[in-house]
Order: structure tokens, then C-alpha cells, then sequence
């Protein structure tokens, strides 16, 4: 079996669906922060691949397109010590309470 | 079924705001600005299609400029005032011509002309796409409303991080007559991928 993002060949029975998705403001800036990161040397288009290849089969199929970023840049920056998951779990609740 | 990987169920909502944590401890970390973020994004937002139906167009028009093209891209493009940048991963121009045709995926993930055509369309980035056309090009090319002469050899190729794709359509009959910008008009992102060919004048001339 080949891994989760090889997906040529993968058997697949599904239409193409053909609809297209306004992008969400959130995942525009996901899109332009993993440019951000190239350009600082935190991250390489074959880095960020090989973080969303080690999600799970079932993480893999279940997240949408730019939460596999997000998952995938965060391991990257965890990884390279610029940031410890600690710290955005912290940080994740300090704006949950500011939304509050 | 999120087959284009657009659940907007309860993830969404989480990632959201982990990407926000994310981007708010690299500016207090001094990694980066939001200013940085949202100014890459508008640099992003600002390729579209356009950009290369334009490039194209004038590739059908003038035979010297076809033939940079397809040898050297980058350079070529360059010719055009589009400067890619230097970490942009290679990029060639496939020529689809009466015997070949080339359709283009990334089977792995995403890689994308993204530097000269923006963004891909979300069904480029859905599993049934990248699972499906390299078995079954010709079925993919149907769900597209595309159908080639029996004879026509199709070429399936696969995209990476470091080599891009884009696709020259054959140009339509029927087209002699029409400025490059008209022309311009008949070149869609699908019939940059492959999936569909250029459109035909009278396809357009109603609008």
C-alpha cells in the first residue's frame, strides 16, 4: 500500500467535484505564511510535504486543504525550536478568551 | 464528503484559530511581521490565470517566441516583464499539438504553475483528480466535457516541488483573423492543466 499522499493509482470511484471554494480570509493568510516562511529559510515546499505525509490516514483525509498546512507548518516550526506546541496551545485559549 | 478536503465542519474553526497563535507568536518572536503576511498575500492574489493565457496567446501568435518558450521558460517569460522568483521551482511549457496532449497533476500533493497562474482550482488539489487521471486520463478528460481524436497520444505528467507544468493548448480553427488579446480570452485555467482545450471563437463571440 502505498503512503497517504501517493495517491496516483490510489483506487477511486469519486466524481471530480468540480465546485470551486472561496478561499476564507484565515486560509488566505495560511497560504501567503507558508510563502513568508520560505523566504525566511523556516521552510522548503518538500519540508512542508513531508510534515503533511506523516499525518494519519484518517487526519489526512479528514482535514481540509489548508488545515494540513496549518498541522504541517506547525510541526515544522515545533521542530526547528521557533516555537513549542505548549506555547500555541497557550496562545490558542489567550484569543479563545478574547473572543469571548 | 470532503472530497475536495473543504469540510467546513469542526476542524475549521480549530485551525483557524491555531494558524492565528501560530502567526501571533512569530511577530511577537520578531520572526515575521502581519504586515508581511498580508502583503505576501496580495502579491499571491495578484497572479491569476490571465497572467498566463496572455503569455500563451502570444506564443500562438508569434512561432519565434513559441519556440523560447518551450526551450526556456523562465527566460521567456522574463521577455513578457514576468520576473518569477528565484525560488519558484522550474517551470516548462508543454505544447499540445494535433498528435499530443498533455494534461498536468500532482499526485503527491499540489505542485502548481503557482507563480505564473496563481492559485490551483480546488478539484487539482482533491484526491479524485490526483488518484484518477494517471489509470483513466481519457474519462478524466470526459467529467471535463474534453474528448480527443482516438489517435491523439496523451500524455499524463506529474508535477513536484521543484518542476512545474503549463500547458500550451492548440490553438482553435477558426482563430486566423483575432488580435492576441481576443485570443487571450479563449485560453482557460483548464485548458492549462489539460483537462479542456481552448475554448472556440464562437464560444465567446456571443458575450
Amino acid at each position: 500500500m502505498p503512503k497517504v499522499h501517493d495517491r496516483g493509482s490510489w483506487p477511486n470511484d469519486d466524481p471530480i467535484d468540480h465546485s470551486e471554494h472561496e478561499m476564507e480570509e484565515w486560509e488566505r493568510k495560511v497560504d501567503a505564511l507558508s510563502s513568508v516562511l520560505g523566504e525566511k529559510g523556516l521552510k522548503n515546499t518538500d519540508q512542508l510535504r513531508r510534515a503533511i505525509e506523516s499525518l494519519d490516514l484518517k487526519t489526512y483525509e479528514s482535514l481540509s486543504y489548508y488545515e494540513k498546512w496549518t498541522a504541517a507548518m506547525e510541526t515544522l516550526l515545533v521542530e526547528q525550536g521557533v516555537m513549542t506546541t505548549a506555547e500555541i496551545d497557550a496562545k490558542m485559549s489567550e484569543l479563545e478568551r478574547g473572543q469571548k | 464528503m470532503a472530497e475536495n478536503g473543504h469540510n467546513h465542519g469542526d476542524n475549521a474553526e480549530y485551525y483557524a484559530l491555531r494558524a492565528e497563535a501560530i502567526q501571533a507568536l512569530l511577530v511577537e518572536k520578531g520572526v515575521c511581521s502581519i504586515n508581511d503576511i498580508l502583503s505576501m498575500a496580495d502579491k499571491l492574489d495578484s497572479r491569476s490565470p490571465k497572467d498566463g493565457a496572455k503569455v500563451l496567446a502570444h506564443a500562438w501568435v508569434d512561432p519565434a517566441y513559441k519556440e523560447r518558450l518551450l526551450a526556456d521558460a523562465e527566460s521567456a517569460l522574463l521577455e513578457l516583464g514576468y520576473d518569477l522568483p528565484e525560488t519558484a521551482p522550474r517551470l516548462t511549457v508543454l505544447e499540445n499539438t494535433s498528435e499530443v496532449h498533455h494534461m498536468a497533476v500532482c499526485t503527491l500533493c499540489s505542485c502548481y504553475p503557482r507563480a505564473i497562474i496563481g492559485r490551483p482550482p480546488a478539484w487539482y488539489k482533491g484526491l479524485a483528480y490526483r488518484s484518477k487521471v494517471v489509470v483513466d486520463p481519457r474519462g478524466v478528460l470526459k467529467e471535463f466535457g474534453t474528448e480527443l481524436d482516438e489517435s491523439v497520444q496523451v500524455r499524463v505528467i506529474d508535477s513536484s516541488a521543484d518542476y512545474r507544468y503549463l500547458v500550451l493548448p492548440t490553438r482553435p480553427a477558426g482563430t486566423e483573423g483575432m488580435s492576441e488579446e481576443e485570443l487571450a480570452k479563449l485560453i482557460t485555467q483548464e485548458s492549462m492543466i489539460g483537462v479542456a482545450l481552448a475554448l472556440s471563437p464562437e464560444s465567446v463571440s456571443t458575450s
